[in-house]
């Protein structure tokens, strides 16, 4: 969830386009027409990416939906194939990988870890937790309003609100809120240094840690002690639980962050579509114009990658054992074969088929969650400061161009 | 119409129990899909196609026969 830079400009083959290719200027809310003009030749090709490796990007969205759920798709970073901008020489000097729990890991296994906590996210569970979302967005936008104006939304809301519904989920003591909130920004910082953001893993990870050891002894209802009773079973050990909730919360804090703060800024384009979930009394407007935006803005960008494990024949290609594949999900999204018009942001339209939190066995476990937040904050946010604008032009805002995890480094607002 | 789930492929997103949720509930252990009628009436088919060409999964499979 790093920036990284985009592929060297070296050992071009003609006829095999660059990606990540560097970015012309163009609308900030669409994937760059470089980009775009991927899917032109169909809708599995090659490319050339970082250094002289030529894996496969997936563009349409019925093929990405079949290899999303494909198990010949293997996203173990540690195969050799694996498309990636980190040079395993690279990281193998600099020490290993941080331990990334399921995400990293292929089935049975993942599916074993991944099953132990999935349960919190049910839809049921995720619904309950809607009066403490809504009373946390609510003390958010009264310290934001008490402050100073203008205020830097991504600070004041978009990433205080994630940690805070995590460190519930979690269990975290409201005495230790502020270690986590200092800590898990810390994390995601793009000021921060390398050595800064390895302090603050190991921190949260040492303090997830003790915290489970003291929710074995005295468990409660939360999702840590879930963790400490497999401990006590002997199916986890107790550094494999606290890596787990680094996990959530790191896959859970930069991605909502930014889907609120773009969605947030996006909205204030569209001022017509702002004032439709600002005023309207029926909860499914808000559900649709939430999944409208997850389809438009596609925040996850760099693409879902995986290192095929057999020969796959898709739309008339092999992609061959060992070759790298990256499902460019934002691509998926814009498909015009699914969605009408779709460089069009309409939050009437049915987007319920957007790939914005992946698909398959990696499908994003937090999505309920993430969804649950997005639907609480957009309408108290307009509802409570209807003279929200933004301090800054377009032109001058800066985006995250070259992060994995797009969005906002700032959004400076006044009221 | 007739449905059947496959509860290895599920990854529990409960994007059919919030479609049709009549016909699809979660398990309370581990979110995984439960099938509340395998064989719906009329009126809820268009729901039922609908959550099985969105599950994030393809775990939803439907036998129109
Ligand atoms: C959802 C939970 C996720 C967590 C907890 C997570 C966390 C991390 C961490 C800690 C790193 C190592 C950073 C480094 O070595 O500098 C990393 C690397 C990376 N992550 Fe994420 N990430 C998650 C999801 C994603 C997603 C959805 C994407 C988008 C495709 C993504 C893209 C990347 C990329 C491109 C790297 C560089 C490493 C590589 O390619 O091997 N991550 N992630
Ligand atoms: C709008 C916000 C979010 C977006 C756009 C998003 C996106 C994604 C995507 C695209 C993946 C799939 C990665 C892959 O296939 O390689 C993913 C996985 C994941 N996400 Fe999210 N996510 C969001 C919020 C959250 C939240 C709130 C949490 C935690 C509570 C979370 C936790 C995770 C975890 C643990 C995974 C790994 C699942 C697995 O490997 O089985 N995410 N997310
Ligand atoms: S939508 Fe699919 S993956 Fe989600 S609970 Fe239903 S069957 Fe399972």
């Amino acid at each position: 969830m790093t920036t990284y830079p985009a592929a060297p400009d070296t050992s071009r083959t003609p006829g095999i386009p660059d990606f990540p290719a560097p970015r012309s200027s163009a609308c900030p809310f669409a994937p760059s027409p470089e980009l775009s003009a991927l899917a032109e030749h169909g809708p599995v090709r090659r490319v050339r990416s970082w250094g002289d490796s030529t894996p496969w990007v997936v563009t349409g969205h019925a093929e990405q939906k079949v290899l999303l759920s494909d198990p010949r798709l293997s996203v173990d970073f540690a195969n050799p194939g694996f498309p990636s901008p980190i040079d395993p020489r690279h990281s193998r000097a600099h020490g290993e990988r941080p331990d990334l729990s399921f995400v990293g890991m292929d089935d049975p296994e993942h599916t074993r870890l991944r099953r132990m906590i999935s349960g919190t996210f049910t839809i049921k569970r995720v619904e309950a937790m809607r009066p403490a979302v809504q009373r946390m967005t609510d003390r958010l936008v009264d310290e934001m309003l008490a402050g100073p104006n203008p205020a830097d939304l991504v600070q004041a809301l978009a990433l205080p609100l994630p940690s805070l519904v995590i460190s519930e989920l979690l269990g975290v003591p409201y005495d230790d809120h502020e270690f986590f909130q200092t800590n898990s920004k810390t994390l995601v910082s793009a000021v921060a240094t390398g050595e800064e953001r390895g302090r603050a893993h190991k921190a949260l990870g040492d303090y997830l840690d003790d915290l489970i050891g003291e929710k074995i002894a005295e468990p409660g209802d939360d999702l840590l002690s879930k963790l400490g009773r497999h401990v006590r079973d002997g199916e986890l050990t107790r550094r494999e639980a606290a890596t787990m909730g680094v996990l959530l919360l790191l896959g859970g804090h930069e991605t909502t962050a930014n889907m609120i703060s773009l969605g947030t800024l996006l909205l204030l384009q569209h001022p017509g579509q702002l004032a439709v979930v600002r005023d309207t009394d029926d909860p499914r407007v808000v559900v649709g114009a939430v999944e409208e935006l997850l389809r438009y803005l596609s925040i996850v960008h760099l693409g879902r990658r995986r290192t095929a494990l057999a020969d796959i024949e898709i739309a008339g290609q092999t992609i061959g054992a060992g070759e790298g594949v990256i499902l460019l999900g934002e691509l998926a999204n814009r498909d015009p074969l699914v969605f009408e018009d779709p460089d069009r942001l309409d939050i009437t339209r049915n987007a319920r088929q957007h790939q914005a939190f992946g698909g398959g066995t990696h499908h994003c476990i937090g999505q309920p969650l993430a969804r649950l937040e997005l639907q609480v904050l957009y309408p108290t946010l307009f509802r409570r400061i209807p003279t929200l604008r933004a301090e800054v032009p377009l032109e001058e805002t800066r985006f995250k161009y070259d992060a994995v995890i797009y969005g906002l480094h700032e959004l400076p607002v006044s009221w | 119409m007739k449905i059947t789930v496959d509860e290895e492929k599920c990854c529990g997103a409960g994007q059919c129990v919030l479609i049709a949720p009549e016909v699809f509930d979660q398990r309370d252990e581990d979110g995984i899909v439960v099938l509340l009628d395998a064989e719906p009436a009329a009126e809820h088919h268009g729901l039922v196609r609908e959550s099985a060409s969105v599950c994030p999964a393809a775990a939803i499979h439907l036998d129109e026969a």
